[in-house]
Formats: structure tokens, sequence, C-alpha cells
């Protein structure tokens, strides 16, 4: 169960390019095969970029999960920002307050295996995990 | 970093050779919006074979990319979007319904030329 965790500041615009690249290098490493890096890589650039837009700054974290057989990865995005608002509303396709496309997060749901939001005054912090399949 | 353009008799061809991030992804929809209206281009092909991820604001500005060139007259044909990217992007909830693709170049331009001769 030794786990090992890294994490990339997200402070700046190419900060989004550096988590998605770290987490793709990562699931590589992990055994994941194409599709699920690149939904990994996808859900990293998604949490990124809203840490970017709506809390300014903030930090992913990497936790390599060892549940032997099973290998997994979880991703931890936070921030110090505002928080959200309407968090029954951000899970349905389509919302937004900044005229993007509103499939962040719940895309984010559907990329991965395990999904947690927790958001108040004090900031954000979404947890995720993929498996790999062996 | 930008990303080269290239003209070919009516066509402009792109192939996105490096990491989009959200300025790259921006300066690029200018870019190419300038040189068609510079060229009078009719068609665009974006190949997007060296391409890993495509995640929503990326998806957005290919979107945009296509709406904004058919307001100036060009048609515009994605091509090469590997299997996990497509995967990816309807797991995301983004269909780009609207958005032309091809297999490879060469169907891009076979498919252009089509599209182009039926007007
Ligand atoms: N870290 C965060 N801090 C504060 N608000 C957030 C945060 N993440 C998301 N939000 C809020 O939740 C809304 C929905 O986020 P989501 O990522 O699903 O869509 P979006 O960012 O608006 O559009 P897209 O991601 O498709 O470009 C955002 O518009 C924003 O108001
Ligand atoms: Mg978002």
């Amino acid at each position: 169960m030794k786990e090992t965790v890294s994490s990339v500041v997200i402070k700046k615009e190419w900060d989004i390019v550096g988590a998605r690249q770290a987490g793709r290098q990562l699931s590589q490493e992990l055994g994941f095969g194409s599709v699920d890096q690149a939904r990994i890589a996808t859900a990293i650039s998604e949490l990124a970029r809203n840490i970017y837009l709506y809390a300014k700054e903030g930090e992913i974290t990497f936790e390599e999960l060892y549940d032997l057989p099973k290998v997994g990865l979880k991703i931890i995005a936070k921030d110090k920002g505002p928080g959200i608002n309407d968090l029954s509303a951000v899970m349905e396709d389509g919302y937004s307050t900044s005229g993007g496309l509103g499939a962040g997060l719940p895309g984010v749901k559907r990329l991965m295996d395990e999904f947690d939001l927790v958001s108040d005054e004090e900031g954000t912090k979404v947890t995720t995990i993929k498996w790999a399949r062996p | 970093m930008r990303v080269p353009i290239l003209k070919l008799h009516n066509y402009l061809l792109v192939s996105i050779q490096i990491e989009l991030d959200d300025q790259t992804a921006m300066q690029f929809q200018e870019d190419l919006l300038s040189k068609i209206h510079e060229t009078g281009a009719t068609g665009v092909v974006i190949d997007l074979t060296s391409v890993e991820v495509v995640d929503s604001f990326i998806a957005k500005v290919f979107g945009d990319v296509v709406s904004m060139a058919g307001l100036m007259g060009a048609k515009v044909v994605f091509t090469g979007i590997q299997p996990a990217v497509s995967m990816t992007l309807i797991e995301l909830g983004i269909y780009l319904k609207e958005v032309p693709t091809a297999l490879d170049l060469e169907q891009g331009i076979i498919k252009l030329r089509q599209e182009l001769e039926e007007k």
C-alpha cells in the first residue's frame, strides 16, 4: 500500500498543460492503456483549468494507489478560491458561469471511476480516482 | 509557439504537432482566420494525428473555428482524430456535431473537394 505522492502548482495558464503532461506520464508508468491515459490527462486539464479560471491558483496532487492487484491513480484538485455557488447545478451538463461548454465537472465524473466534490467559501476540493484495468 | 498554416492551391493545410495550451489555441484561431482572409481559401484541413488531448476548452475553440471560417466562406475538415481522443470527447459530453471529419489528410481533401463542388 505504499503511496507515492507528487504535485503540480497551478498558477499560470501553462501550468494546465504541465499538470496534464505530468498526469499522463504517471498514468503511463502505472500501466494505464492509451485511452485511459487520454481520459486522465483530459480530466486533469479540466480540473486545472477550473482552478486557473475560478480560483486563480491552487494545486493538483497525484497519489499512486496500490491496492494490489489493483493499481490506481488518485487526483486531488484543491484551491482556496471563492467556492462553487450552486453545487447541484454544476454537475449538470451545460452549466457554466463563464461561457464555457459546461462539460468540465460532469465530464470529469464520467471519465474517472470515483469522484468527490467538496466546496464552500474557503475553497474547492475535487478528489477523483481511476483504476487501471489489469 | 505558433501552429504553422500552409497554403496549397485554394486550401489551407494545418497539422497540429505541438501541445495546445489555451493561449496557443486562441492564437491559432486568430492566425487561421487572417490567413483565410488573406488568401481567400475556400477549404481548410486541420490534421490532429499528433494531438493526444482535446479538453472542453480546445473542443470549443475547434467548434468556433468551424463556425467562424464558415462565415468567411471557408469549409473546415478535421482529420486524424485518435481513437482515444474521440472516446474521451464523447465521455466529456462533447459531440462536435457540426464539425466535419475525415480519416486522414487525403480523405480530408477529397471531402472538401466534394463538398465545395456540390455548391
Ligand atoms: N475550482 C472552482 N472554484 C470555483 N468555482 C468553480 C470551480 N470549478 C468550477 N466552478 C464553477 O462551476 C461551474 C461549472 O464548471 P465546469 O468545469 O463544469 O464548466 P465550465 O468551466 O463553466 O465550462 P467548461 O469546463 O466546459 O469549459 C463553473 O462555471 C464555475 O462557476
Ligand atoms: Mg471547467
